[in-house]
């Protein structure tokens, strides 16, 4: 939720209100992205009479955004650099045809067709990386190039059919639940033990994080605020386990992006790749004057993304049962929005792995809202471009106001 | 009627901060070549924004009268509509376009219907390239021609405006011999068409060539103005340099130790002319403990030098050889540099030594990120004490090292730029125009600095503009002039009419 990198100093003691309370203020101002999916939420459960709420639709909330969370948090790390990536939809309809004729034509075992399809996924990130870092192409030109080339070589790998019928181990990628109750219980005790468990764990690792932090002497969240912010999490996670719980269990969509988000955000915040990546983002000469091998670091973004679209393919593919030589079309425009509305900078530099989750869900609970309100897909196009200009025109508005940020 | 052209009269202008010109006057008159001479930073191309309306009528004091009418300039194009044009250094050309179409931009040549006659358009730049004595097809492209060629484009683009007044901001700083012997030539031959010159340059050789009469100024000041027959470079050195050197500089006592880096027939080529020299057959070494200075003018090869030598990121066909404790090393990318103990703080912070969206902490850690590393993390505790550490030591005023360094005032930027660098622990720190910017307690805080880095055992390279600052804060002090290093001496022999002498020393032609 919070950006772990960024804290505004605060009295250490937190005994006194009005800095309290100014700290607070300022802790939701940097976090308005989650606030603005709080009100969209709050917005549609109302709209729908509830129905936005209701188990089986948080359920499928996720299972019907997850391919496009997972290509967000690629696509972010992109951004964060200074690239972009139009191509990630058409590599997944290929990674997917690709896997589709792994099991059925080849008969390959299903987790040997997945562990196929993610290397091919590389080798095509690795073809782009390599006219982007080594050639230097722009990113935009060499994805545009890519989008064509992959929708084209997916269509080649079908002939223009569709491939349908896979095993049920390879579709659970897409629709799978962990659960261990019966058919007719009425809740999975398995799916709130593991609520339970991601909560204490969560809990456990911010206070670690927060007293590794006052150790250092640096500002950390009043007493109070840090509580407040622990019970909410503990009322947000433990609501909506209760929601899988009561439905299905824990979709494996889930898990694998669980897996991710975690993964991902450690690779951000605290390894030398990650911090290079927001170098070379928030400016190339001086990450090169420093001894960033930019290069590099592009050319490995790519086969990155690359892996991340072919894993979007596979659990797209394993949803709908179906690979088609349609699939994917516009997904890189969705993952491109998620990453923007979550607070991604254009000029790059800055984005965080969050942020374009939270920007996901934003945008796919505008999707499954309007739809239960049965607005027309013209309307919802409007629409999701609207948010994604405003958001977009916000996120300006406050750096302009906030000095022009690089005070030039 | 007096036979001036222009006067400025007691010309201020005042930046945030700091006084760039201060009563500055200056009486060009008509029908003569008036250079222009000071040390970088001296006011002089600010003097020439005040002229040209760069700098609108109200941002600063005084009046300016140009052809016996008080002028007030909003921009440029009043200025150019009275007859008034500035060539800059960077030439403002469109690449792709031709020459004609260049010539022409903004003042195209009209049919009937308003459309561009691009008959008369090539014929008419036929005429004005003869008149500056180019002999290319107007139809040519900016970027097939050269420098010196382009340099004559914009004369001739000054020519179709009907110039009574031009200005050249080093005209002949990146042009080779035969260009420059070409183009002072043709700014006599204008002045025999009655067109007025004021000439901005550091090469006192062309000045004493071409000038009836030499301006000089310094510190925002003007300092004298010279006729023709007086004009003698130690004159003129004399006035650009002469001011107070006392009190500016912390005192330093070196204790210089053994030799730390010695580089041997360092040579590199322009990066995309190849042909051309920028860094000639430098040799030059330096110890613990000692501080070297580099001087040159600018175009003079010293940044060109610094970042070659620091991971080839200057460049193309580098050879030469690089010590370290006699050792030979390879410096062929930044982290190998880095790796081998070099450090080099660019001249130009906010290009190309910071990130300005991100905190304080980060670009501290920025060039030594493994430093901080346990079990494949960083350790971000870690790099927090760090960063603070530096903090206060070099005294970065901030509320908390998370603060943007886009937020931090000119000195502070660079006080994160040298902790950068410190951190790294280098053996050898090139310090590029380290004060370039900076306001005069800053800089004194960055010159204790370097002090304190020398006497813990550093091999310091600093390369300035500034020949105080060089004589302020060197041992031993190196000049460069076109590429060469034309000499050197210790401080104690050093003077800047000496160091000036050497910094305008041309090859032998």
């Amino acid at each position: 939720m919070s950006d772990t990198a960024t804290k505004a100093p605060a009295s250490s003691s937190g005994i006194k209100l009005p800095s309290t309370l100014s700290h607070i203020v300022s802790d939701l101002g940097k976090n308005g992205i989650f606030l603005a999916l709080i009100a969209v939420v709050v917005l549609f459960s109302i709209t729908t009479n509830g129905i936005l709420l209701r188990p089986q639709n948080i359920s499928n909330l996720i299972v019907q955004n997850g391919y496009i969370l997972i290509l967000a948090i690629g696509m972010v790390l992109v951004i964060v650099a200074g690239h972009i990536d139009l191509s990630v939809g058409s590599i997944a309809a290929f990674i997917g045809a690709f896997s589709g004729v792994l099991i059925r034509d080849a008969g390959f075992p299903w987790w040997l067709a997945i562990i196929g399809a993610l290397v091919i996924g590389a080798v095509v990130g690795a073809w782009q990386g390599f006219w982007i870092a080594y050639v230097g192409i722009p990113a935009f030109i060499v994805t545009l190039a890519g989008m064509l080339i992959f929708r084209g070589l997916a269509l080649i790998t079908l002939g223009n059919s569709n491939i349908g019928s896979f095993p049920e181990e390879y579709r659970a990628l897409g629709n799978g639940f962990i659960s261990f109750a019966g058919p007719d219980a009425a809740i999975d005790f398995f799916t709130l033990a593991v609520g339970g468990l991601a909560i204490i764990a969560l809990i456990v690792q911010q206070v670690r994080t927060r007293n590794g932090r006052k150790k250092y002497g640096q500002a950390v969240d009043p007493t109070v605020w840090f509580v407040a912010k622990m019970a909410f999490v503990t009322v947000g996670v433990g609501a909506f386990t209760y929601a899988l719980a009561s439905f299905k269990g824990i979709p494996v969509t889930l898990i694998v992006l669980a897996v991710l988000v975690m993964i991902y955000g450690i690779v951000a915040n605290r390894t030398v790749f990650g911090r290079h990546i927001y170098a070379i983002g928030g400016n190339r000469h001086a990450a090169e004057l420093s001894g960033v091998k930019t290069r590099s670091v592009d050319f490995w973004l790519f086969v990155n993304m690359g892996i991340l679209a072919a894993l979007a393919g596979l659990v797209f593919t394993a949803r709908l049962n179906l690979a088609g030589p349609k699939a994917g079309d516009g997904f890189e425009l969705e993952a491109i929005s998620a990453a923007f509305i979550g607070g991604a900078a254009v000029q790059g530099g800055i984005g965080t792995i969050s942020g374009a989750i939270i920007g996901g869900l934003i945008i796919g609970v505008l999707n499954n809202g309007m739809s239960i309100m049965g607005i027309g897909i013209e309307w919802q196009q409007a629409v999701k471009g609207l948010v994604l200009l405003l958001a977009v025109a916000f996120d300006v508005y406050n750096k302009r106001r906030a000095g022009g940020g690089s005070g030039r | 009627m007096t036979q001036n052209i222009l006067e400025m009269r007691s010309i201020t202008k005042t930046f945030p901060g700091v006084k760039a010109l201060s009563d500055v006057t200056l009486e060009v008159a008509r029908g003569e070549v008036h250079a222009i001479c000071g040390e970088n930073g001296a006011g002089k191309s600010t003097l020439m924004k005040v002229l040209s309306g760069v700098y609108p009528h109200g941002t600063y004091e005084g009046d300016i009268v140009f052809e016996n009418e008080t002028v007030e300039f909003r921009d440029i194009r009043d200025s150019e509509a009275k007859g008034i044009v500035i060539i800059h250094q960077e030439l403002a050309l469109s690449p792709y376009l031709s020459i004609a179409e260049n010539i022409f931009l903004n003042n195209e040549v009209k049919g009937p219907l308003g459309l561009i006659d691009w008959n008369r358009t090539n014929q008419e730049a036929k005429k004005l390239l003869a008149r500056v004595g180019l002999d290319e097809d107007p139809v040519t492209r900016i970027l097939d021609i050269g420098v010196g060629k382009q340099q004559l484009v914009e004369i001739a683009k000054a020519l179709s405006k009907e110039v009574k007044l031009l200005i050249l901001d080093e005209p002949t700083a990146a042009l080779n011999d035969s260009d420059s012997d070409h183009l002072l030539d043709l700014i006599l031959h204008l002045k025999g068409q009655g067109i007025t010159s004021i000439i901005i340059s550091h090469k006192l050789n062309e000045i004493k060539k071409i000038a009836d009469s030499v301006t000089v100024i310094r510190d925002g000041k003007t300092i004298e103005t010279i006729q023709h027959k007086d004009v003698s470079e130690d004159r003129i050195i004399k006035g650009m340099v002469g001011r107070d050197l006392e009190h500016r500089y912390p005192d330093h006592t070196p204790h210089i130790g053994e030799e730390v880096l010695r580089v041997e027939k360092w040579t590199a080529h322009h990066p995309q002319d190849s042909s051309r020299v920028m860094v000639d057959n430098v040799d030059l070494t330096v110890h613990a403990g000692e501080i070297v200075g580099i001087a040159g003018l600018m175009g003079a090869g010293r940044t060109e030098f610094a970042m070659s030598l620091f991971g080839h990121s200057y460049g193309s066909r580098i050879s030469g050889k690089v010590f370290k404790r006699g050792k030979e090393i390879k410096t062929r990318t930044v982290d190998e540099a880095i790796q081998n103990g070099i450090a080099y703080a660019t001249e130009d912070r906010k290009m190309y030594g910071l990130n300005l969206i991100e905190d304080i902490k980060r670009n501290i850690s920025m060039a030594s990120l493994r430093k901080l590393v346990s079990f494949g993390l960083v350790n971000d505790n870690e790099e927090y004490k760090v960063a603070n550490e530096y903090r206060q030591s070099m005294n970065i005023k901030s509320p908390t090292v998370l603060q943007r360094t886009g937020q931090l005032s000119g000195g502070n930027q660079q006080k994160v730029v040298l902790s950068k660098w410190i951190y790294s622990d280098p053996e050898v720190l090139i310090l590029d125009e380290p004060t370039r910017g900076i306001d005069v307690g800053a800089k004194y805080e960055i010159y204790t600095i370097i002090n304190r880095l020398a006497s813990e055992g550093k091999a310091i390279i600093v390369i300035s503009s500034e020949l105080p600052e060089l004589l302020g804060i060197c041992d031993r002090i190196y000049a460069l002039s076109e590429g060469r290093i034309t000499g050197q001496m210790p401080v104690a022999d050093a003077t800047p009419e000496a160091l000036l002498k050497l910094m305008t020393l041309e090859k032998q032609r």
